[in-house]
């Protein structure tokens, strides 16, 4: 591992997206479109203060997904990634620059999405606001995580995008936003206790409804730093220097 | 064109060393296909050789294995003085893929600069080389804006960054005009007259007269390694092409 390296990947990528500005709009736009929709179709109902929040967490987990795992297939398809493994750059590096620079998109778009959600949609926060932001955020960077190592397994653009439903869906479905995680039946529910999603919208939750959230947070917050960390090394795996 | 910066010490070192490139026996199969049966061959130090042979003959296959990119069955593959692929050679080779590699949302001084940054290499090599390359004029548009010719020399540039002692070009003239490919054979030409060494691969035959060696390769075999003179003389024709045709004339004969 190298800080050198990794920050100039880090660099590298932030300049790529700096030049693709609708692929910026579409980052921090759509979050805050869906969240107004949602507002807008449970207006004068208190639906939306209970799911609102969640969904401030899945969002930056889905776009960020999507967006990596493109990002890095595009570097195996365009042979980029081939000519940088015959150089210094470590595996780790490759993937921690790719983690830093969408986590930074992460907290502009975390920011961009809470602020909206609160301010223009009403949405109602018991709990401290920052807090709300770093869930979002280490959702974001959790998806970008995620999206680095199903990248590994896709061979063409068509299939790192179909990755999107076979990794998200599941989770989406078992994390507590369309049923209550302890109504589900218990295969069900070990399956979620597992997955990475539930624990964002826990956290998410417990932010909105608990004006003293703490241990709460934290310890979620502890179960999605781990699959981050899990994540990243898995993806460097997949990295591999000789390929057939 | 303006010439890269050299170091006396690596020249020193360089010419100690016979070969640049050492493989033994190498077998490579992909995809159930065996591309390289089991090549021997020796790349000497300060030399510019040239990989000739027909598209699928092997020629990438081998570059890849010599980089240490490409997973191999079996054999042996010493790249200066080490292993191939070692973490030690990582920043001693420079490695142009067949198609060019970079960053189309990015401007060619980016690309080549990003490459330097992991190098190690100052900025400002950046644009010598890309002056080497001829594309100075050029330096601050978006690689995918450039024409195929310019962005295979911009690729090149990539490869040139960071001053490496061995050069592994996969063809590195195709879709250029004669006046570029001239110029850029002068360069790689210099750049092995400094003690680097460099393996050029060509299925343009008339690139033969700028090689200090050739080796022609078809199906994974190597027909022949030799100098042109000493080929044309062996197989007593006028051109690279006709000794190669030539050569697999009798190579089929003997089979038969």
């Amino acid at each position: 591992m190298n800080l050198h390296r990794t920050l100039t990947t880090t660099a590298r990528v932030l300049a790529q997206l700096r030049a693709d500005h609708r692929t910026i709009a579409l980052m921090l736009v759509v979050p805050c479109v869906l969240m107004g929709l949602l507002a807008w179709i449970f207006n004068g109902t208190p639906v939306f203060d209970g799911i609102g929040a969640a969904l401030l967490g899945v969002f930056p987990f889905v776009v960020m997904f999507i967006v990596t795992s493109v990002a890095t297939l595009r570097e195996r398809t365009n042979g980029t990634l081939e000519r940088l493994l015959t150089t210094p750059m470590g595996k780790g590096d490759f993937m921690l620059g790719y983690a830093l620079a969408f986590g930074v998109m992460a907290v502009l778009q975390a920011l961009i999405a809470t602020a909206f959600a609160v301010w223009v949609c009403g949405l109602d926060v018991a709990g401290p606001l920052w807090q709300l932001v770093v869930v979002a955020v280490l959702d974001a960077v959790l998806g970008t995580a995620l999206g680095l190592l199903a990248s590994g397994f896709a061979r063409t653009e068509f299939q790192a995008v179909q990755f999107m439903p076979a990794f998200v869906l599941p989770q989406f479905l078992l994390c507590g936003l369309l049923a209550a995680r302890d109504q589900l039946p218990d295969v069900l529910r070990w399956i979620s206790d597992v997955l990475p999603l539930s624990y964002a919208v826990d956290a998410m939750k417990s932010v909105t409804a608990n004006p003293a959230p703490g241990a709460d947070v934290t310890s979620d917050a502890g179960v999605i730093g781990l699959w981050i960390l899990v994540a990243l090394v898995l993806g460097s795996l997949t990295l591999r220097r000789r390929t057939a | 064109m303006s010439l890269l910066p050299t170091s006396a010490q690596r020249n020193i070192f360089h010419r100690m060393m016979k070969n640049a490139v050492e493989v033994r026996n190498l077998r490579v199969v992909r995809g159930g296909r065996t591309v390289l049966p089991d090549l021997t061959l020796d790349v000497p130090a300060g030399q510019v050789v040239g990989l000739l042979g027909p598209s699928g003959s092997g020629k990438s296959t081998l570059i890849r294995a010599i980089v240490g990119v490409q997973l191999v069955e079996s054999g042996q593959v010493r790249v200066l003085g080490e292993p191939a692929g070692s973490p030690g050679l990582r920043h001693r080779i420079g490695y142009l893929t067949q198609s060019p590699s970079l960053y189309d949302d990015l401007s060619v001084r980016a690309n080549v600069r990003y490459f330097a940054s992991i190098l190690g290499a100052p900025a400002a090599s950046a644009d010598e080389v890309i002056s080497a390359v001829d594309l100075s004029d050029h330096a601050d548009a978006l690689v995918g804006r450039l024409s195929g010719g310019q962005r295979s020399r911009a690729s090149l540039a990539a490869a040139l960054v960071g001053d490496p002692e061995l050069l592994v070009l996969d063809e590195p003239t195709v879709g250029l005009d004669p006046v570029l490919r001239r110029d850029l054979w002068n360069l790689f030409n210099q750049l092995a007259a400094q003690g680097r060494s460099l393996l050029i691969s060509s299925h343009v035959m008339d690139e033969a007269s700028r090689c200090d060696r050739l080796v022609l390769l078809r199906d994974g075999q190597v027909l022949a390694d030799d100098t042109l003179p000493a080929l044309l003389a062996r197989t007593g024709t006028q051109d690279a092409e006709g000794a190669f045709l030539s050569l697999i004339d009798h190579a089929e004969e003997a089979a038969r």
